[in-house]
């Protein structure tokens, strides 16, 4: 925030003093970098980022190559984690399910986060009817439990058959159905915060000052809420990814021959008797994952708002 | 008075936990303790609400729940109605005469606003339509028939969840900044981010497979039970201690527990009658929440031990494009929402009265 000198302001360029200041920011990474949980899984979720994004270089085998004639191996020096019923290696596919599981939940995530944070800001600054319209429609979201109404998005998507490719279609509806649910929670909370931030000093005096609404809104309110929209971005992405993996559990997901760790565990379940492999080391990936995004989210929680620090 | 409080307090209790123990046991639990249970909460609900003059409150919350809920119904109508690809496009192509009179059996060749007219008035029945899967069911039978199974699977859950998740809370406070605390707490973030796939995984694997005590499967008795509805609790037991376990550190800060320490009043006392009642105030809130992530969860649940219950059902529909078995399911799910929402709500201000509802 205070790298910048010089800003566009409604009366004139305006010269911001250069001198360093302890910010928010620089305030909260001092504070984030004693929390050790967090910065453990701050280098664990950028490590299985990585794998996922070079996962074609990492992989020792591909996502949907069948040998027929290791069918239902355990693990073994050839494959780390031994293979599937159909001789694919699982190792490989855990590590493109991890491209896909987080892909899905960043994603959609981000996309929400857009959406909310939009009908959010709009509603708590035009506040009046504009407000209660937007909240009675995500009132009336809010009344449906997330899974159904993932489930309910997923379906109509689904019927409006947008590509011919099955897969492709399962992923997309899949990503329309994460995106359109996750906003109503993030609407909520960012409509709450500018009502807070919009009775501030600052925002008055940049009024008083003449300045338009839209300017106000990009260069006060945003800045001031970004911390708590960060927070809940980063524990939207692990409720995405879980139910990203749920949907893909139950069948209603992503199909094979697409791997996620979802599809994976879905796979596994079928055999879990004889080969409990197969479902335990996805799903203990899926574990740690959840676990470093739940323990970076609450670190950075702490890290924004130091009242809350050592609870909940 | 008090003591008719007290009275009714204590039976309402032993009729409640008879009717779980019974039920839970899977013996017949006999019409007359439901008939009891039944009268002692909506009549401990209508005097809480008559004496507190909530009457007005509570039909202006009732008539906004039907409002939500008739949008919900409106809503799905159309988008199901209106997409492309009806549910008997999707098999082999029928004949043609075929086609005609299935569609004009489920009334779909008459116009949208017509059946828009035959479902609502179908809604104010109680009748949710015919199933386009289970031929000659109607919806509101396939309902009645896996609804108490689900509430079931749902409320023992919750019990669970509470009852392991408050303690766990309240120790991890009481200890707070101790190995004991991060221990618990450690259990706390881990119960939240377990998915519940692996735990029912290592559950059956290790129960089922392993010691051969509880069955994998299905949903008939008390071993059946074990199983899901604790897995199902884990979640919200984790939530439940998170939350109560920061909600008793905000109020043992507060002035008044520094009074009532000064007083002179032992550890005991203050953590039992003052700090606990005012901590769970907020644990309440969070039920709302709680029981829609319930909800969501329990699907999952009821695909893996075959429970037949309507999470089962609600994936089924959608696999088959049932479409008034998917429309119902999703109005029934909304309103055990939000009927739980306002009953916690109520709840709420009744055990903090410093809260008036309006």
């Amino acid at each position: 925030m205070s790298t910048v000198v010089e800003v566009e302001s409604p009366i004139g360029v305006v010269e911001a003093p250069k001198k360093k200041s302890k910010s928010l920011w620089s305030d909260a990474w001092a504070r984030l970098k004693k929390n050790k949980a967090s910065v453990v899984s701050f280098y664990f979720i950028s490590f299985i980022c990585l794998v996922a994004i070079f996962a074609d270089y990492i992989a020792p085998y591909s996502f949907e190559e069948q040998y027929l004639d290791r069918v239902l191996q355990p693990p073994s020096w050839q494959h780390w984690l031994g293979t599937d019923s159909l001789g694919r290696d699982l190792f490989s596919r855990i590590i493109y399910g991890a491209r896909m599981s987080m892909a899905v939940g960043i994603f959609t995530s981000v996309i929400s986060l857009f959406i909310g944070a939009f009908f959010g800001a709009i509603a708590g600054w035009v506040g009046g009817k504009v407000d209660s319209v937007i909240m009675r429609f995500v009132d009336i979201l809010y009344a449906i439990p997330t899974l159904v109404l993932m489930i309910l998005v997923k379906v109509i998507f689904d019927s409006l058959n947008l590509f011919e490719n099955p897969e492709l279609k399962a992923l997309t509806s899949i990503l329309l159905a994460l995106s359109i649910v996750g906003w109503v929670t993030l609407a909520r909370v960012v409509r709450g915060q500018v009502l807070q931030v919009r009775e501030m000093a600052y925002v008055e005096a940049a009024r008083a000052m003449g300045a338009r609404s839209t300017w106000i809104v990009m260069k006060h309110v945003f800045p001031n809420i970004l911390g708590p929209i960060i927070v809940l971005l980063t524990l939207q992405i692990p409720m995405n990814i879980l139910f990203e993996s749920f949907l893909s559990f139950i069948g209603l997901g992503l199909q094979p021959p697409f791997s996620s760790w979802g599809v994976l565990a879905s796979e596994g379940w079928r055999s879990l008797r004889y080969f409990p492999h197969l479902i335990v080391s996805p799903g203990i990936i899926l574990f740690l994952v959840m676990l470093a995004f739940n323990l970076f989210g609450d670190g950075l929680r702490d890290a924004f708002d130091p009242k809350m620090r050592g609870k909940s | 008075m008090n003591r008719t409080k007290t009275i009714y307090y204590i039976v309402l209790a032993v009729s409640i936990l008879a009717t779980m123990f019974m039920n839970f046991m899977a013996f017949q639990v006999p019409t007359a303790l439901w008939a009891l249970d039944g009268l002692l909460v909506v009549g401990g609900f209508v005097g809480y609400i008559y004496s507190q003059n909530l009457g007005v409150y509570v039909i202006k919350r009732f008539g906004e729940a039907i409002l939500v809920l008739f949008v919900i119904a409106t809503l799905t109508f159309l988008l199901l109605r209106v997409l492309p690809g009806g549910p008997f496009d999707q098999e082999k192509a029928l004949p043609p005469e075929v086609k005609a009179n299935i569609e004009a059996k489920y009334k779909l060749n008459e116009p949208l606003y017509m059946q828009y007219y035959y479902y609502v008035s179908g809604l104010a029945q109680g009748d949710l339509g015919e199933s386009y899967k289970y031929l000659g069911r109607p919806v509101t039978e396939i309902v009645m028939e896996t609804l108490p199974t689900s509430l079931q699977l749902g409320f023992y859950a919750l019990v669970v969840a509470f009852i392991i998740g408050i303690p766990a809370g309240v120790f991890a406070a009481a200890r707070h900044n101790t190995w004991m605390d991060n221990t618990t707490m450690i259990f706390a973030i881990s119960g939240v981010s377990l998915p519940s796939f692996l735990v029912a995984a290592v559950f059956v694997l290790l129960f089922s497979f392993g010691l051969d005590l509880l069955p994998a499967a299905q949903w008939r008795g008390p071993e059946y039970y074990l199983m899901p509805v604790v897995i199902l609790g884990i979640r919200p037991a984790a939530y439940i201690a998170r939350l109560t376990r920061s909600s008793v550190l905000e109020v043992i800060g507060s002035d008044y527990i520094r009074t009532a320490k000064s007083k002179g009043l032992s550890e005991r006392t203050v953590l039992f009658k003052h700090v606990l009642k005012n901590s769970l105030i907020p644990v309440l809130t969070f039920s709302g929440p709680l029981v829609a992530g319930v909800l969501s969860g329990s699907f999952i649940i009821e695909q893996i031990f075959a429970v037949p219950g309507m999470g089962k059902h609600l994936i089924q529909s959608v696999t088959n494009r049932d479409y008034p078995l998917i429309m119902a399911m999703t109005l029934l799910f909304s309103a055990m929402l939000v009927v739980a929402n306002l009953i916690v709500d109520l709840l709420y201000s009744f055990f903090d009265p410093r809260i008036r509802l309006s």
